[in-house]
């Protein structure tokens, strides 16, 4: 405690004092945002922050993958659908199964990296469009069995899904009801917010801490040319199993807190059009640039819902009716904005930046 | 003592016989020149012998241990680094990240260490960093650190493939054409170069076209002419066989 509050007070009064204050800033302000959302345009608006942040979770499990290795997965969804489905037979009354959450996170994660394992080893061969092609097809796989896995044993319940997934419970006290601490009222929404604000820091942490690692060189440098990274004597096979794993396992937690937050699950939420689109996050956001994605997958979450509950009510101020429906119209847009970013910011709305090195002076007088 | 010992290799494309019964031997801190026409097959020994190709029949030893059909990776950490012909560097990667790259080898943080970013994994990665910056001023672009590898001229990224190699600590170094595209003051300072890392320990295998910086440099060169080993001894005498002569004729060997 004591060395914490030195390295507190090193921080005030150092040159990162500005850092610093900003964090502070951006903390409160993260803490704060749910209370300012459910107070101005409703709860509901907390809800779709939730997702967002899950999503957020699934896209920055997908960029280590596709962004880092530089190995383009079209079924990246099976790994949130593992995670998902883990979830919900664990915790649901289908087996009568509840375990508490503690204890299906890690299963969930652990599942998910094990079928990351599975679907990666058969196409370590494979790169480029091979690559995309195949896992494509793997992610399609897993939604069928999912899809079909309601005999001769009924594990999945088929097309109609798993229903009454327990919530996340802490100490026994229900995330999906209201709690009071300290005379603040918190509704489900918020804590999940919290839970998966914590989580989601924990991703990016541990993401950016990858990245700049041995292994993280070791993906960017299979990902720019793998012989080259073969003659560096990296064992790319092992390598690109790790990203492979790591990644689904995220995708598996997001996909667990899913299962969890919505209560149900069905296969037609794991489909490839899933997929493309927590793909569209890592692109539009910044391929291999971990808080680029993070802003990729805020936009692409938030703002078609901001565009789904504005787009009927502006038309009707300002033509008396409805023209486009605001589905259609949120199609379009998304269409749109890829190719405009495309064809403006190739690399995405924020690329990873040149990385600095910081090399001691005595070396270079050498 | 032998380094690196070739029985009899064999390697043929479709109907092409790359290599034909190429037997040789390279020694402990030689730099050993490999010459021959466009086409002969020297950038398919490289490859044989790092592993890229596996050879149609013959043997390979280092070390005294056997190393064919040996992966890539498993040759690098034998101790046997290489250049390619056409320069295949991290086009996106700094410098110094490149260079970084190469110390994969002899490191071991795994994502363990790298996720909680444990004591040991810190205390390696410094040393990553501080033996890297060492490697990229030995061959001279340590100014060029934070530079993507891209960007660098021709004859940096040539610079920067070698650090990149010496950074696996090899015992052997292959060098495909490392002076090609480079001009008189660039092949100078590279011939002092490859000097420099044989005097440090390190036997090199260099496949030059520039007739002049391999009879400077080499201890002895081999001739290969349509896969076939034509001639080997010390440079002077290769210079003068007339079965050289021969298959350069058009050439630029005297
Ligand atoms: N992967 C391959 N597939 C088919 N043929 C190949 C392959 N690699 C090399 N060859 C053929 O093998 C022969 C030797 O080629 P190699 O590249 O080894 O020559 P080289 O001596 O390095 O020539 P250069 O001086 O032009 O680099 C050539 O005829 C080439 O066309
Ligand atoms: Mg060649």
């Amino acid at each position: 405690m004591k060395y914490f509050m030195q390295d507190l007070w090193r921080r005030f009064t150092g040159n990162r004092r500005a850092l610093f204050f900003g964090y502070v800033l951006l903390f409160v302000a993260l803490a704060l945002l749910p209370f300012l959302l459910s107070n101005t345009v409703g709860r509901t608006w907390v809800r779709i922050l939730d997702f967002a942040l899950i999503y957020a979770m699934l896209a920055l499990g997908l960029n280590i993958v596709v962004g880092f290795a530089g190995l383009l997965d079209l079924g990246y969804i099976a790994f949130y659908a593992v995670g998902a489905y883990t979830w919900a037979l664990l915790a649901s009354p289908q087996f009568d199964l509840h375990l508490p959450f503690w204890a299906i996170l890690p299963i969930g994660a652990g599942m998910a990296a094990l079928f990351g394992v599975l679907l990666g080893a058969p196409t370590l061969r494979l790169r480029g469009d091979y690559l995309a092609i195949v896992t494509l097809g793997f992610g399609e796989i897993i939604r069928i069995f999912l899809n079909n896995l309601d005999h001769p044993v009924n594990v999945t319940n088929g097309p109609i899904g798993i229903n009454k997934i327990d919530p996340i419970s802490i100490g026994g006290a229900d995330l999906t009801k209201t709690h009071e601490l300290l005379g603040i009222v918190f509704s489900g929404v918020h804590i999940y917010y919290y839970v998966l604000l914590i989580l989601l820091f924990l991703t990016i942490v541990i993401c950016v801490r990858l990245e700049k690692s041995r292994i993280g060189r070791a993906w960017l440098a299979i990902r720019e040319d793998e012989l080259a990274a073969q003659a560096m004597g990296i064992n790319t096979r092992n390598v690109k199993l790790l990203a492979f794993a790591l990644g689904a396992m995220f995708g598996g937690v997001a996909g667990g807190l899913f299962a969890s937050l919505q209560g149900f699950v069905s296969p037609e939420s794991f489909g490839l059009l899933e997929s493309i689109m927590v793909l569209c996050m890592v692109v539009l956001g910044g391929m291999g640039h971990v808080y680029g994605v993070l802003l990729g997958a805020l936009l692409l979450t938030v703002l078609p819902e901001i565009l789904r509950s504005t787009a009927s009510p502006i038309q009707r101020t300002l033509f008396g009716e409805v023209y486009i429906d605001p589905e259609a119209l949120r199609m379009l847009l998304f269409g749109l904005a890829l190719i405009l970013v495309m064809l403006v910011r190739p690399t995405g709305l924020w690329p990873a930046p040149k990385r600095r090195t910081v090399i001691d002076q005595d070396i270079v007088e050498d | 003592m032998s380094l690196l010992e070739l029985v009899k290799i064999n390697k043929n494309f479709g109907g092409v016989q790359a290599l034909d019964d190429v037997s040789l031997t390279i020694n402990k801190g030689e730099i050993y020149g490999l010459i021959g026409p466009n086409g002969a097959g020297k950038t398919t020994l490289f490859n044989v012998i790092t592993g890229v190709y596996l050879p149609n029949n013959g043997g390979i030893s280092f070390d005294q241990q056997s190393i064919v059909g040996r992966k890539p990776y498993q040759v690098a950490l034998a101790g046997i680094a290489r250049t390619f012909q056409n320069i295949r560097l991290f086009q996106n990667m700094t410098v110094m990240e490149n260079v970084m790259v190469g110390m994969h080898a002899n490191t071991s943080t795994g994502s363990f260490g790298a996720i909680f970013s444990t004591k040991s994994a810190r205390h390696e990665e410094k040393m990553i960093r501080e033996q890297s910056a060492k490697w990229l001023s030995y061959v001279g672009i340590l100014t060029e650190a934070n530079n993507l590898a891209r960007n660098l001229s021709y004859g940096d990224q040539r610079r920067l493939e070698i650090a990149r190699a010496l950074a696996t600590k090899p015992k052997l170094l292959a060098l495909d054409e490392p002076a090609a595209g480079m001009n008189a003051t660039e092949t100078e300072e590279l011939k002092l170069l490859i000097q420099r890392i044989r005097n440090d320990g390190i036997s090199i295998l260099l496949i030059e076209h520039d007739v002049k910086l391999i009879m400077n440099l080499c201890d002895r060169v081999a001739v290969l002419d349509f896969g076939q080993k034509i001639a080997e001894d010390v440079p002077q005498r290769v210079r003068t066989d007339p079965k050289v002569i021969q298959a350069y004729i058009g050439g630029e060997l005297p």
